[in-house]
């Protein structure tokens, strides 16, 4: 089997990739390779979420990209969120508001709300769950989840 | 197994021209499930998502081309979403946000499945797939484009640079039925275009045949006897004949997903709902 050497920039450093299989998928190069373990595998073909990262301004499942087509790509991870290891507001809210149980969701949606409120700082409620559709959780029933968007979305517009 | 990454189209070709069985890597929302979970191991692959070109959309004169790698998520909304409101439809039901934001209309055409959600769209809309190639640059009907499940008449080495679509005045829609509402891959779908200006109808149905199917004889029904031009909608028995042609055009199977008499019925209801749905 063919290996290959390459470089990726995830949240803004350089991982220089050794002797990867190079149809390996960008959530296997993260988690195996350049030690980043907080995307999580769960269905590998993009159903549930739990492998959101952000690759040049777009959330995508990083389970269904290829690694090796991405060297060129800003990638941003859960990891990369939070100032100096620190959780981020977002993460601070899931905590406080219960929207954490079995956690393995968890690093995925966090992507997904950190992105959404990039992109809009004052979504609504209908907004924040057409946001959210593609990450799956099977532990909180969503009400708590949604319910730490919102109270970030407060603090964040006071 | 190499991963290529052209800057341009006219890096593409040469990499097509040295290595025409490679594999194309559009949005990966497909491959990578192939890859992951079904054993595909391709020797070559190029992917596509580093051509600028190939990533735009424009309007010249009363046509809409879309590049091959325009995401689902840019077709949903936003004036690609007014031009061409089928498809935005269409867009609006692959996947998740996650899935639309890497998925594209080229890769729907490279894949081929009756599935396809954009592909009723092209069907109806009878686009026209613009292809490039180491042997140079054609262009091909939807309806010579997809020959059956999961196969087209791309040639060795080609592959799809834009698709092109007239921007219609009237009325048009997609409408697809699955398991449940969302995150779903169809079990019937249908994408319906009423010209109002010509009064003319197309109607094409997905995930009910080994092809995308053209509904001439329910199209030509109605247009001989109603003028779609008017305002006024058919009434309810011309609609209801026009579903049961609908249903009687479709030539689904029984599979894991569905049975061939659900995806027969469905059609119709879809195709009478859009219908109803062009008289607003």
């Amino acid at each position: 089997m063919i290996t290959s050497s390459y470089t990726l920039s995830v949240n803004g450093r350089r991982h220089e990739i050794d002797d990867s299989w190079i149809g390996e998928s960008l959530l296997y190069v993260l988690r195996e390779r350049a030690g980043l373990p907080g995307a999580k595998g769960a269905c590998e073909q993009g159903e549930c979420g739990s492998c959101t990262v952000v690759i040049d301004g777009r959330a995508v499942c990083s389970c269904l990209v290829m690694a090796a087509s991405v060297t060129d790509s800003e990638i941003t991870t859960v990891e990369g969120l939070g100032p100096d290891g620190a959780l981020s507001d977002v993460q601070r809210a899931f905590l406080d508001e219960g929207g954490v149980q079995c956690g393995f969701c968890t690093p995925g949606f966090i992507v997904a709300v950190h992105h959404l409120l990039e992109r809009d700082p004052q979504p609504s409620d209908h907004d924040v769950r057409e946001a959210l559709s593609g990450n799956i959780c099977r532990c909180t029933g969503y009400g708590r989840i949604l319910e730490a968007v919102h109270n970030v979305v407060r603090r964040r517009n006071s | 197994m190499s991963v290529a990454t052209p800057r341009d189209l006219a890096e593409l070709r040469a990499f097509r021209g040295e290595h025409p069985e490679s594999t194309l890597l559009a949005g990966g929302t497909d491959l990578m499930v192939e890859i992951n979970l079904h054993g595909r191991r391709p020797n070559h692959v190029v992917s596509l998502g580093g051509i600028a070109e190939l990533r735009r959309w424009t309007v010249v004169g009363e046509r809409l081309r879309i590049g091959s790698m325009v995401p689902w998520a840019e077709m949903e909304r936003g004036d690609l979403a007014r031009l061409a409101p089928a498809l935005a439809e269409a867009a609006r039901t692959v996947g998740s946000p996650q899935i639309r934001a890497a998925g594209t209309l080229g890769g729907n055409l490279g894949t081929c499945s009756p599935a396809g959600d954009g592909l009723p769209v092209l069907a109806a809309l009878e686009a026209t797939i613009e292809i490039d190639g180491p042997d140079g640059a054609r262009s091909t009907s939807f309806a010579d484009f997809m020959t059956g499940v999961k196969r087209n008449s791309l040639r060795t080495g080609e592959y799809v640079v834009a698709v092109d679509l007239p921007i219609v005045d009237g009325w048009q829609g997609y409408a697809k039925v699955g398991t449940r509402n969302a995150m779903v891959i169809a079990t019937a779908s249908v994408c319906l275009v009423r010209d109002s200006r010509n009064g003319t109808l197309a109607v094409a149905l997905g995930a009910v045949g080994p092809t995308i199917i053209r509904c001439h004889d329910a199209e030509r029904f109605l247009v001989e006897r109603h003028d779609l031009r008017d305002s006024t909608p058919p009434n309810d028995e011309l609609v209801s004949e026009f579903g049961r042609l609908i249903a009687g055009a479709s030539r689904p199977i029984d599979d894991h997903r569905s049975s061939a008499d659900y995806r027969r019925h469905a059609v119709g209801v879809l195709a009478r709902r859009l219908l109803e749905r062009s008289y607003p």
